[in-house]
């Protein structure tokens, strides 16, 4: 697997506070790849750097070899990265399905998402499409959050704490959406506090702690403890 | 220590400025009251927008009521000019309630869309009072300011024309709002409520949560600068000495020309205005002869201020040199100072 | 006149006020910006169709089809010059940059045209007028009228209907996840204004052939067409084009009974509104 997303030495600041710590970071060809950590670490400064919402201030993001930290956040979508932002952030003004199609604003060309594909991933959203995107319970939310994300056809797919504010049902619903995701040829990067579910459906698990990734591997390869020592960090030394 | 040197300068400077009637020419007198009146109406402008953040464009309301309740006052009730003036600064607090009443419920820029259709109001309704001229206007009867509770005595002291004499007086006048105005903005922006205001200003969430009451502390400034506003208002058409609806409410004189000065100066900062006036006077002195273009240079000037340095020049000249005189918060030590 | 014939002048005068406020109706909904330069930018609408029109020898109709991409253009330059730069929390900075503009351009135009007044020659069409039921209505007045009502129904379509409202709405709610979406806010800010201005520009039309106009009258109109916004419920257009409606019957009606009332029954119509529904006619769920 070749790398599709670089990250090298990214610091970037929340308001005043830096947040980001210099992080490396390496996203392969269809991978997916979970940020776990607790409130507080960095998460989402993190995605927010590199889809261009905060500030870069040092360090560098590379998406398929090509330098794009310095680009702006409709750039930087237009070269191949969406989020799902957290609270999902959908436009009150608009219905279900423009909620869909706003997110196609900046593709050109063809892609394997269209609203169809959208629809059929999550049926619910078709028999909603003509009410208010604000007016759907918080998981129909996520549904159209991502499937926004997901019509601007990226190579990667990042997510912001999908399960925040979800039943657990819910969440199991939305994240069996992801295997037909990952068909689709998206890379995938979710930052998650259910460290359950990220670690059933990650390639890779980074944990974060105060702007910085503690502990790297794959999920078979990390111990419970050495996942809550990173986590809460506690040292044993 | 700061604090007592600049109040040296400001007396040392009150004082010589009041020698002006005394030294000058009468035609310097009237050019340096209109300016003294135009910083009046700039300091009130200035407290309205830059402290209370309530961008009144609205504001040629009050004076013209003053200046409309002075004439009143005189031709209507036989009263002194002076006691007019007085009367025009009352009138005008006590119609601001409604208004207020009316434009808070204005948020933010419509406000000031509010405010002026009230002058607008203010303007037509007071040019259907028939006993004071209707849309024409009228003229202060003869003699009536040459009869001021003081002004012979000033005459005499002097040796000058009764003229002369008013126009000193209402210099004088003016010159005292000034300096009163001044004063009353430091101590009130230094005391409670006015740190509370600032505090507003900055940060309405924080301030509320704190127990500062913006709606009460945004009235109260609208109803005192009413007052300082319609005592102007009287002060300028003793001057004057007629008074008509499109005068008195005039939209560029009384507001449009005191944004300006303010904005130039220094919104939001005590010695702004100050600023402001000189370099609205400078201009006009400079561009007199040329008046759409003096305003087209205004316009532009304004424009540059709010797009390079919002805090006008007095804010640039502290961000520059680090150094204000005038310090108006109990500031917290910078990091690194 | 009748009180019918009287009703009738008012409704048509207050399809000229909706004319003037639908720009800044659709300029506000979008980026929050209260443009206190409209009334003027309309004035320099009017003056630019006059000098097309006396330059190439055409009629008013045709020079203001050549005008509006100017004046798109003109208001495209100055949201991405100007304004997109002072955008943001604070009120302030946009209010006092289109105050400043406004002086700007009244006083270049005075200095350009003079203070003379000007009317766009608008041929034998300016004296017809048709029976309408009990009443009797100018056919220019009409026109105008069912212009206003185009345009609103075209604005509603462009909000409501096309990619390019779909991302006015979005960027309207959220800017920042709209640039998520690949959206350029700046650049949607620029196409609202510019769009604010061509709609202007047909309001400059009807206003020169209606009346004198001369460059000091832009502040008025302003005046106008902000009480039939607010009256309206901000960020309606529907709302915007009752809210003119009731400026223009009440400035009849006032001028019905005292040709000095007229503007004053309007401000006063503004007032009573506002103070029975503090949100105006029609208010948005939202603000």
């Amino acid at each position: 697997m070749s790398d599709l997303l670089e990250l090298r030495g990214l610091t970037a600041h929340y308001g005043d506070f830096q947040a980001l710590f210099g992080v490396d970071l390496t996203l392969a060809r269809g991978e997916t790849l979970a940020i776990i950590g607790a409130n507080g670490a960095g998460k989402t400064t993190l995605m927010r750097a590199i889809t261009g919402i905060a500030r870069v201030t040092a360090g560098s993001v590379a998406l398929d070899g090509r330098q794009i930290d310095r680009l702006a956040a409709p750039d930087i979508l237009r070269a191949g990265i969406a989020m799902v932002p957290e609270g999902r952030r959908l436009f009150p003004s608009l219905t279900v399905e423009e909620n869909l199609r706003i997110g196609a604003h900046a593709r050109q060309g063809n892609g394997f998402w269209t609203l169809e594909r959208i629809f059929d991933l999550f049926p619910i959203l078709r028999e909603r499409r003509s009410h208010p995107g604000t007016a759907l319970s918080g998981g129909q939310q996520q549904m159209v959050a991502i499937g926004r994300a997901l019509m601007s056809n990226p190579s990667v797919l990042l997510c912001d704490e999908l399960s925040l504010g979800l039943a657990p049902v819910v969440i199991k619903e939305i994240y069996a959406a992801f295997p037909t995701i990952r068909e689709s040829g998206a890379s995938i990067v979710v930052v998650e506090q259910d460290i359950g579910q990220a670690l059933k459906i990650a390639d890779h698990v980074h944990c974060m702690m105060e702007g910085r990734i503690t502990l790297s591997g794959r999920p078979q390869d990390l111990s419970r403890e050495a996942i809550h020592d990173a986590y809460f960090g506690v040292s044993h030394a | 220590m700061k604090n007592s040197h600049s109040l040296l300068l400001f007396v040392v400077l009150v004082a010589g400025l009041a020698l002006v009637p005394v030294l000058g020419s009468r035609a310097l007198v009237q050019d340096l009251f209109m300016v003294l009146c135009l910083l009046v109406l700039a300091l009130n402008w200035n407290m309205l927008a830059g402290f209370a953040g309530l961008v009144s464009v609205g504001q040629q309301a009050f004076v013209g009521i003053g200046g409309y309740a002075m004439f009143a006052a005189v031709i209507l009730g036989g009263l002194d000019p002076l006691a007019g003036v007085l009367i025009g600064g009352v009138v005008a607090m006590v119609l601001s309630v409604p208004v207020a009443f009316f434009a808070f419920r204005l948020n933010g820029a419509y406000f000031a869309i509010g405010t002026w259709a009230v002058a607008d109001i203010a303007r037509l309704g007071f040019g259907q009072w028939k006993a004071l001229g209707g849309g024409t206007g009228t003229s202060l009867p003869k003699g009536a300011a040459r009869d001021m509770i003081g002004a012979d005595a000033v005459k005499e002291m002097l040796g000058i024309s009764a003229a002369a004499a008013t126009d000193a007086m209402t210099y004088w006048l003016a010159l005292a709002l000034v300096a009163v105005m001044m004063l009353a903005s430091w101590l009130f922006l230094r005391s409670r409520m006015g740190l509370g205001l600032q505090a507003v200003r900055d940060n309405p969430v924080a301030a509320r949560s704190v127990g500062v009451d913006p709606l009460r502390l945004k009235a109260l400034v609208f109803l005192l600068t009413a007052f300082g506003t319609g005592i102007c208002g009287g002060l300028i058409f003793i001057q004057i000495g007629r008074i008509s609806p499109d005068a008195a409410f005039s939209l560029l004189d009384w507001t449009a020309f005191v944004i300006f000065i303010v904005v130039i100066g220094g919104i939001g900062t005590l010695p702004g205005p100050v600023i402001g006036v000189l370099v609205f006077y400078g201009l006009e002195q400079l561009l007199a002869d040329y008046g759409t273009v003096y305003l087209i240079v205004l316009g532009c000037l304004g424009i540059a201020i709010m797009l390079f340095a919002r805090r006008g020049l007095w804010g640039a000249f502290i961000e520059r040199t680090g150094f204000d005189p005038l310090p108006l918060g109990h500031a917290a030590p910078r990091p690194g100072a | 006149m009748s009180w019918a014939d009287t009703l009738a002048q008012g409704l048509l005068l207050g399809g000229l006020y909706a004319l003037f406020a639908a720009g800044l109706s659709l300029v506000f909904g979008i980026m929050r910006l209260v443009n206190l330069a409209h009334g003027d930018l309309i004035v320099l609408g009017a003056y630019l169709i006059l000098g097309i029109g006396s330059a190439l020898g055409i009629s008013p109709f045709l020079a203001a089809s050549i005008a509006l991409p100017v004046m798109f253009a003109l208001g495209w330059v100055l949201q991405m010059a100007l304004l997109n730069r002072v955008l943001g929390e604070d009120i302030l900075p946009p209010l006092l940059v289109t105050f400043g503009l406004s002086v700007v351009i009244q006083n270049g135009l005075l200095s350009a045209f003079t203070a003379d007044s000007r009317k766009l020659p608008i041929g034998p069409v300016e004296a017809h007028s048709l029976p309408l039921g009990p009443v009797t209505v100018g056919v220019m007045p009409l026109i105008t009228f069912g212009s206003a009502i185009a345009v609103i129904l075209i604005l509603n379509w462009l909000f409501y209907r096309t990619a390019l409202g779909r991302a006015f709405r979005a960027t309207s709610d959220d800017a920042v996840t709209a640039q998520l979406m690949g959206i350029r806010p700046k650049q949607i800010f620029g196409m609202a204004t510019g769009i604010a201005l061509v709609v202007a520009t047909i309001a400059a039309l009807y206003l020169g052939a209606r009346a004198n106009f001369d460059p000091s009258i832009g502040p008025a109109r302003l005046l106008y067409a902000f009480e039939a916004v607010i009256i309206g419920g901000l960020g309606s257009l529907w709302g915007t084009l009752a809210g003119g409606l009731v400026i223009g019957v009440a400035q009849t009606f006032g001028a019905a009974l005292n040709p000095e009332w007229q503007i004053l029954a309007g401000h006063i119509a503004f007032v009573a509104v506002l103070l029975v529904r503090p949100r105006g006619l029609f208010p948005r769920a939202q603000d």
